[in-house]
């Protein structure tokens, strides 16, 4: 009992633990890790409906079971029993790999996250992750970028033009905000001096970081609902443009394949801004060592934060209408990338000058001033931008001037507001001409 | 067992420097399983869904009219937009490759680490200045 007792409270760190895992609780944890993505799916797509529609003043899903909430289990269950249709121009190998390509990386993306400390599973010490790696944050990140293979292949194997440019859009916007994302978390990498997930929430047991990274977080909220393809950004799959996207032409289980990727996506991107910013499964404002951040608790506290993001989710759906692509893609390469980057450079300075008391920070301001100032006169020697002529009627390959079809309204120069503020003290006349004028406008 | 002798092997190879490759393990079990439940689910669709053959469902979902010539649209070529948006990804997330490998060590490498990684970005600030200022992040 004695020395049982010595070994158990011998501090271990979480690799060790993991590494001394048999193999039935390994394979355990990956059902668990497995089951978690498509139990939560079922459940938020029916948490969604239900909360879309009391936001819509109606009540959403209430038929099956009690009060609805089973309804997308029925869904589930009935999705492999309906007919899938092939289009005769798809090309059936990847047409059939794709879902396939697009649903494992969004279940095994789990595998990384922390859902709680050291526990004792039927007598055996572990924590509550199944790999605890040394990348395990690019192990994230990896598995939400193969995920897009998925999409663009199933957009280009169905042999249609919906879902072709439903693919096409989806690529170009998740491989965008994954740059943002990925500046995002460079910050946290920074701060926790570590890429393994269990280090960076032990590193918040003094703060968490979204408070402490702020821009961070903030950049990171906003490419995760771009990267997971959510309302505002849901583009790829626009219905009022693009039918329904890369999976137009995808019916039966391969349609819940892709149904259940994008859900799961949901819950890996929550769970890990949950891990990276929210502290993980700690409760605030008490230490590690208090009981509440011991044993089987903190799974709790892990699921609320990440209930919490979803909601998020959810509640931008009901909110928000789509972005405009043009102003999507402005969005993340004009502001979220060049923010990033200016943030990532700004708290490695702090960080270092904190760190190296010998140098002033006067010093540091000085040096760089100086790389700004390079940057602005070097971006003053490029060519300017050659601005088309918008008055002249171009002539298109049919031999024919056509009218621009662009109805931008152009850029308000200084002189057209002189010009219009002109017109409009020169309009100024008495009520009664003015009325009469209009009227007599009105019968032409 | 090829797998726990390749692992014990690379353990091994770098002895006391903490564990190998024996912590991916449990992803790769991971993978089989996401795997084989993908398979499954994909494979389950023909075999217990109906089969009812209809020459309207072979043709690509256009709202009901006829389905153009070119599927692929523009006979395969795409916005030459997408194109320029592939390779600034790759530009960047090469930038992060050697960005999180400086963030986890920043406190090692100190000032001059800091100088270093701000002479890098700031040549890729040039870049992403050059193609901003020749419409390369501009849609229409």
């Amino acid at each position: 009992m004695t020395p049982m007792l010595a070994q158990a409270q011998e501090p271990m760190t979480r690799a060790e633990l993991l590494a001394d895992d048999p193999l039935w609780l390994i394979l355990l944890k990956c059902v668990v890790v497995l089951l978690i993505g498509p139990i939560l799916t079922i459940f938020l797509i029916v948490w969604e409906r239900k909360a879309v529609g009391r936001m819509q003043n109606r009540t959403g899903p209430n038929r099956v079971g009690p009060h609805g909430y089973l309804q997308s289990l029925a869904d589930a269950i009935k999705l492999p029993f309906k007919e899938q249709v092939i289009p005769d121009t798809a090309d059936r190998k990847i047409y059939f790999m794709a879902p396939v390509i697009a649903v494992v990386p969004a279940l095994i993306g789990l595998a990384a996250i922390p859902f709680g400390p050291e526990v004792s599973i039927f007598g055996e010490r572990t924590v509550l992750q199944l790999v605890e790696l040394p990348v395990g944050v690019l192990l994230v990140l990896a598995g939400a970028s193969i995920g897009v293979y998925g999409i663009v292949l199933a957009g280009w194997s169905s042999g249609s033009p919906y879902p072709l440019l439903g693919g096409l859009r989806s690529t170009a916007q998740v491989i965008s905000y994954e740059i943002a994302m990925g500046l995002a978390i460079i910050g946290v990498a920074l701060y926790a001096q570590s890429l393994s997930t269990g280090q960076i929430v032990d590193a918040q047991q003094s703060g968490w970081f979204f408070y402490l990274l702020l821009p961070s977080f903030v950049i990171y909220l906003i490419s995760m609902v771009g990267e997971t393809n959510r309302a505002p950004f849901d583009l790829p799959e626009a219905e009022s443009e693009l039918v329904g996207g890369f999976h137009t032409e995808y019916s039966s289980m391969k349609f819940a394949m892709f149904f259940l990727a994008e859900y799961v996506n949901m819950v890996i991107v929550s769970a890990f801004a949950t891990t990276l910013f929210l502290g993980g499964y700690l409760f605030p404002f008490v230490g590690a060592d208090s009981p509440l951040n011991q044993g089987w608790l903190p799974v709790l506290w892990f699921f609320a934060k990440t209930f919490l993001l979803l909601f998020c989710f959810i509640w931008l759906r009901g909110t928000l209408p789509r972005f405009r692509y043009d102003q999507f893609m402005k969005l993340g390469w004009k502001v979220l990338v060049p923010l990033g980057l200016i943030w990532v450079v700004l708290i490695s300075a702090v960080r270092a000058i904190r760190n190296d008391g010998n140098v002033s920070t006067g010093q540091i301001l000085v040096i760089g001033g100086i790389v700004i100032a390079v940057i602005v006169l070097l971006s003053l020697l490029l060519p300017e931008k050659k601005v088309p002529d918008s008055d002249s009627v171009p002539v298109t390959g049919g031999g024919h001037p056509v009218p621009p079809l662009d109805l931008r309204v152009p850029e308000t120069t200084p002189r057209r507001k002189a010009l219009k503020a002109k017109a409009r003290s020169s309009r100024k006349q008495p009520a009664a001409v003015a009325s009469a004028k209009e009227d007599s406008d009105g019968d032409v | 067992m090829l797998l726990s002798q390749a692992t014990g092997g690379a353990a091994l190879a770098q002895e006391g420097a903490g564990p190998g490759l024996d912590m991916y393990l449990p992803l790769v079990i991971l993978f089989a399983l996401a795997l084989g439940f993908a398979l499954f689910s994909v494979l389950l669709g023909p075999l217990v869904g109906p089969s009812r053959f209809n020459k309207a469902k072979l043709s690509a979902y256009e709202c009901g009219i006829e389905p153009s010539p070119q599927p692929v649209v523009g006979g395969g070529r795409m916005p030459v937009a997408y194109y320029v948006t592939a390779m600034l990804f790759i530009l960047f997330d090469i930038e992060m490759v050697f960005l999180f490998p400086y963030a986890v060590s920043a406190d090692a490498l100190g000032l001059w680490g800091v100088a270093a990684i701000t002479l890098f970005i700031a040549t890729f600030f040039i870049a992403d200045i050059y193609v901003w200022r020749r419409g390369g992040l501009d849609w229409n």
